[in-house]
């Protein structure tokens, strides 16, 4: 195996030697961005377990790889719009296809956005709306504070771009289908900046599908501003393959009096990292955070989250639960800020684990870190097996246990799914979920989950 | 219907029950008293299937059926029905889809096809006017945040869904005000034919005023200390169990 040195020289020979197919068709703004971020990287490096935020997660077989790198779109041969259609008729969405962490270049015109709203690659809006990319772009995921955000700035060409102007509600949600479609195992790098106006509503829904079987390794970074009085939900669907390296950082921030739910939800995947940070940054926001993973076999998922609070009168409820069999591992870090004059403060975390198996394990560490002194936090975790007595109960009135175990586990899982606020979306996760907690494979249309095994 | 011969059970090691005979025709109702820690509950479980407690020792036959190699679901489905001392709340799992599921399970096992979602609807409504359960409660997670009393009512409503050949109730009038005993009781009365036996579980003679019983057994220690007619039942109520316990040399 290769040691983390070598993974690093490569992306600095990578750096060196791909800058001017890197640096061409690029904006100054990502340009800059990208020289300092490489400086950045050459001082982190991908994190290794040395590092206390990764210290549950290996990344050096992830990253030991000779991966295929696009650095500039590639034309896709087929009409993407045809090979992918989302199998839920009643999720009426205004869909966007991405594939490889670009932009589709023929994804149909969204006729329904209303008027303001923009929807296109990053790699366009920084040259057509630079004002406001500007404004943004690169102001909350930091290079110099995690290695694959260095990584991913360094190397990133496109992405989704979202722009909500002010007082515009988006009544239909947004969805964003990235899909990973190779020939060859591919390390793709995705950067996508979403901004919420004042007043604005909008509600994205990100669906991760790889379409074919090779190896994948995705580092995305997405970037979210939320402003006053704004209203966003976020939802992520990871459903990939077992070959797949989801590796998902989101920075969030958010202005005073807004309102965010984001609901994560780890179906399928062979290694998921997300790394989910939000920044209170006006008084009186509200945020949501959940998250679940059901995962079974070798697979593994790490949740690591931070919620800093850095305004007084906000409130957080974070709710991450997970599902766990076979050898699969799990971790999840809650990291709670409450900064000095953070007053005020309600923030509550939890994270509850079934583990239906003596080999599956998880690590959950809540970590609050405050100081101000009128604040209200609250932690708990739990890791359990099913509940004996309430099984018995079930198949004492002829339910068999088979069937009896999965009512137990969606009723466990049903309490993040609950917190859905798109009713047909809940309703298709509920079905995913149920057929995933089956033991079998919740398949999206054409998804190419099941991996020779 | 039930032949129960020297049961014998243990529970990490420790002995609970010590040789019981019990013999339960159909269309009977009986009642098995005795004093806290008897093995009241740990009886009616081990009938249920519960595989927390070990038969280390004799049968029990249920319409000619060897009952201790079955699944709880199939002594389910066999006709079993246990009323659980405690009803556990399982918060998520609806009482309308518990109910379903379980109906349907039933009807599967006799060969007949799932209840349309009307029809469901429609038996759904009939048993709770029986036992005047509230939809309220109907509507929520099974037994989530119900009073004593309610989790009690909820054990009736259960079994009036699944008709079983056996119900076995297990303290069901513990925690119930009067009005609520006779609910129950009418219940219970009201399902009853004569073909299906009841075995009622109670610390208290005033159940057995409304649900009368054919004979009255007394547990005590492990053992089945004395059998008689439910003059036996008002004999406890006034004596307690002292007498009992001297006979039996404790
Ligand atoms: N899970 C268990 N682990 C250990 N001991 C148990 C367990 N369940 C029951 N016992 C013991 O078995 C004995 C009989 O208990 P059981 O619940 O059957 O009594 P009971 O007659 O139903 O009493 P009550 O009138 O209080 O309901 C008691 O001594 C009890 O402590
Ligand atoms: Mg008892």
């Amino acid at each position: 195996m290769a040691n983390i040195d070598t993974i690093n020289k490569d992306f600095a020979n990578l750096f060196e030697q791909g800058k001017e197919l890197l640096t061409n068709g690029s904006s100054n703004c990502m340009n800059k961005a990208r020289e300092k971020a490489f400086v950045q990287f050459q001082k982190l490096g991908v994190p290794t377990r040395a590092n206390e935020n990764y210290k549950y997660t290996n990344l050096i077989p992830a990253f030991d790889h000779p991966y295929n790198v696009n650095l500039r779109y590639m034309e896709v041969d087929v009409d993407l719009n045809d090979i992918f259609q989302c199998d839920v008729p009643e999720l009426d969405t205004n869909m966007v296809l991405l594939t490889n962490g670009w932009y589709y270049g023929n994804n149909k015109t969204l006729t329904e956005l209303p008027k303001g709203v923009i929807v296109c690659g990053v790699q366009e809006a920084a040259k057509k709306y630079p004002a406001i990319f500007e404004a943004h772009y690169g102001k909350y995921a930091k290079p110099a504070d995690d290695g694959l955000v260095a990584l991913n700035t360094a190397l990133a060409k496109d992405g989704l771009f979202i722009y909500v102007p002010k007082g515009v509600v988006v009544e239909k949600p947004i969805q964003v289908v990235n899909l990973l479609r190779s020939d060859r195992d591919l390390l793709a790098t995705q950067r996508n900046l979403f901004v919420i106006e004042e007043n604005a509503q909008a509600k994205i829904i990100v669906c991760d599908h790889t379409l074919t079987h090779h190896k994948y390794l995705s580092n995305a970074v997405t970037e979210i501003n939320v402003a006053t009085n704004a209203v966003f939900d976020l939802y992520t669907l990871q459903n990939q393959h077992l070959n797949s390296v989801i590796l998902n950082s989101t920075f969030i921030r958010q202005e005073k009096n807004s309102n965010v739910l984001t609901n994560t939800i780890s179906l399928y995947g062979g290694t998921i990292r997300n790394n989910h940070h939000v920044l209170l940054d006006g008084e009186h926001c509200e945020n949501h955070t959940f998250g679940m993973y059901l995962m079974d076999k070798d697979q593994h998922v790490d949740n690591f989250t931070s919620i800093d609070h850095a305004k007084p009168n906000c409130l957080s409820n974070e709710h991450f639960k997970g599902v766990m069999d076979g050898k699969a591992t799990a971790a999840f870090a809650g990291r709670i800020y409450v900064r000095p004059d953070a007053q005020k403060t309600l923030a509550y975390q939890s994270n509850n684990n079934l583990l239906l198996s003596d080999d599956a394990q998880i690590n959950t560490k809540p970590q609050l870190i405050i100081d101000a002194d009128d604040v209200k936090c609250s932690h708990g975790a739990t890791v359990g097996q099913m509940d004996e007595d309430a099984l018995f109960y079930l198949r004492a009135r002829g339910i068999d246990e088979k069937e009896a175990r999965q009512m137990l586990m969606f009723a466990f899982a049903h309490e993040i799914i609950e917190k859905i606020r798109v009713e047909p979306l809940k309703d298709r996760i509920d079905a995913l979920v149920d057929t995933r907690l089956r033991g079998e494979i919740s398949k999206c249309n054409t998804c190419a989950i099941a991996c020779k095994n | 219907m039930l032949s129960i011969k020297n049961l014998h059970v243990s529970i990490d090691g420790k002995e609970i029950l010590k040789g019981i005979n019990l013999e339960v025709k159909p269309g009977e109702v009986h009642a098995i008293m005795g004093p806290n820690g008897a093995g009241k509950s740990t009886l009616a479980s081990v009938l249920a299937g519960r595989d927390l407690y070990e038969v280390t020792e004799g049968e029990i036959v249920f319409q000619g059926k060897d009952v201790l190699d079955m699944a709880p679901e199939d002594r389910a489905k066999e006709g079993i029905f246990l009323g659980f001392q405690y009803p556990i709340e399982i918060p998520g799992v609806s009482t309308v889809n518990f109910m379903k599921t379980a109906v349907n399970e039933h009807r599967k096992h006799k060969g007949l096809a799932p209840l349309t979602a009307s029809d469901f609807l429609k038996l759904m409504r009939d048993k709770k006017n029986l036992v005047e359960i509230d939809s309220k409660l109907t509507n929520r997670s099974v037994n989530e945040g119900f009073s004593g009393g309610e989790k009690k009512k909820n054990e009736i409503f259960q079994m009036a869904m699944l008709e079983p050949k056996l119900a076995v109730l297990d303290e069901t009038d513990s925690g119930l005000d009067i009005d609520a005993l006779r609910v129950v009781a009418n219940g219970v009365n009201k399902l009853k034919t004569a073909e299906n036996s009841t075995i009622v579980i109670t610390h208290y003679q005033r159940l057995l005023d409304y649900i009368v019983p054919d004979v009255v057994h007394v547990l005590f220690d492990g053992r089945i200390v004395k059998t008689a007619g439910k003059e036996l039942a008002l004999e406890l109520e006034e004596k307690g169990y002292d007498w009992i316990k001297e006979e039996n040399g404790k």
